[in-house]
């Protein structure tokens, strides 16, 4: 079982914390396949956030094939991505390894490529949603 | 569903103070409440209303579809914990669950039971005797365990140490989870309420300045920095909530439901304790907003010709 915890000046919206600390377990390979998550009333008693919050995340696993609700028993993992997944995305990796060499080449400190970087990320999901 | 809360212009006045105006509100049930505001704003007035302890001046209201305290079936439907989280501090922890017992027709006894176990309370501890924390969780297992369907919260957290508070909260959310309830809790504190809350009211020198979802409220605020304007100069979609200015900066806190579109200045979303800081100041100064620079130029060209009669006079 994993346990969440909130970060409330990122910035960043609850629910997709949680969905980020999903994401996160999976690549790290602390949730596979068939695990259970913890029950809405675990994750609020523990974090002490609206249950909503807990409920649309999970719903948002779900949505993106992750987690699948098994009704009176628990929302449960249903896909893993394993260490696997993480060298499929090698070419990625590259990519930005190129990009990081070209931000350091045109001035950019750690600190500005970090700032440049979460912001980008950041309206980049803005403009998903 | 019927709403949690639904008022029409509803006021309340003590002699000749105002102490709620024009409060309009619907809120849709599901939802945990966070009513925010500053000291003296109108929280408790308008949650005495709300729970039938106070009857309003003026206007309608009605709490799950009744008026408040209309019958002991509506007064069963709603719980109400009182600033400061009173309890009998000459009753044992027992006691009050007895009392509850006693005066309330759906009274849960295993669920007092099993949260005073939980909280490891001394069920012969007089409550006098318990700490604001373990007081203020004795409160509120009394109030959950009489199973309203709406759970309304005068400060709750006020008086307790951030690990208090944290407990209560976390308390608080179980039940919400584990029965369904709807909450509202008033706080001073944004911070006490942005991890618990989705919908949110923000009441100033009693009137309400804003409500709405939590999440739609952060999308549709931004804050705006450009070279100095007016804010008439903004695209016509951004109501513009408030204004600073420095002789070359000017800063818009603005409100638009389709997003701010691109142009030369810096958008970026407020988070909700700027956001309701926002509106209190706005609240709390009505003449002041916005600020906009047609009133300073006035200003300076008044200081201007102040100077220049000054010259004249030489």
């Amino acid at each position: 079982m994993i346990e969440f915890h909130l970060d409330t000046r990122s910035g960043v919206a609850p629910y997709l914390q949680i969905v980020g600390q999903v994401r996160q377990a999976l690549l790290l390979g602390l949730l596979s396949e068939g695990d259970k998550l913890p029950t809405v009333k675990e994750v609020v008693a523990k974090v002490a956030i609206n249950p909503n919050t807990v409920s649309k995340a999970y719903r948002e696993l779900e949505h993106a094939g992750l987690a699948a609700a098994k009704p009176g028993v628990g929302t449960f993992i249903i896909r893993s991505l394993g260490q696997a997944s993480l060298a499929e995305h090698g070419p990625l990796q590259q990519e930005l390894r190129a990009w990081l060499a070209k931000a350091r080449a045109a001035g950019l400190t750690e600190p500005g490529i970090e700032a440049l970087f979460s912001r980008t990320f950041r309206e980049s999901a803005e403009e998903e949603k | 569903m019927t709403a949690i809360l639904q008022a029409q212009s509803l006021g309340k006045r003590y002699g000749r103070r105002q102490a709620l105006a024009e409060c309009t509100l619907e809120i849709p049930p599901g939802h945990v409440v966070g009513l925010v505001g500053p000291n003296g704003a109108g929280k408790t007035t308008l949650l005495k209303i709300a729970c039938g302890m106070l009857v309003p001046t003026t206007g309608r209201i009605e709490v799950l579809g009744e008026q408040p305290a209309a019958s002991p079936a509506q007064l069963a439907r709603v719980g109400y914990v009182a600033q400061d989280t009173p309890t009998y501090a000459n009753l044992s922890v027992a006691d009050h669950l007895k009392f509850g017992a006693k005066l309330n027709p759906r009274w849960d006894a295993k669920l007092a039971q099993a949260r005073i176990e939980q909280l490891d309370l001394d069920p012969k501890q007089k409550a006098g005797k318990l700490s604001g924390g373990q007081r203020a969780q004795l409160a509120l297992t009394v109030a959950v365990a009489k199973r309203p369907e709406l759970l309304i919260l005068d400060e709750p957290v006020a008086s307790l140490d951030p690990l208090a508070r944290r407990g209560f909260l976390r308390h608080l959310m179980e039940s919400v989870a584990e029965n369904d309830t709807s909450v509202i809790l008033s706080s001073h504190l944004v911070s006490d309420l942005e991890r618990v809350c989705d919908y949110l009211i923000v009441l100033v020198s009693s009137r309400v300045q804003l409500a709405g979802e939590t999440e739609d409220l952060l999308a549709q605020h931004h804050r705006i920095v450009c070279t100095r304007r007016k804010d008439t100069d903004l695209p016509p979609e951004l109501e513009v909530i408030w204004a600073e200015h420095t002789d070359r900066q000017s800063t818009f806190f603005v409100r638009s439901e389709s997003g701010v579109p691109a142009g030369d200045w810096s958008a970026e979303h407020l988070d909700l304790e700027d956001l309701v800081l926002t509106y209190m100041e706005r609240g709390a100064d009505p003449g002041r907003r916005p600020k906009t620079q047609t009133a300073r130029e006035t200003e300076e060209a008044q200081a201007v010709q102040a100077a220049d009669t000054t010259g004249d006079a030489r």
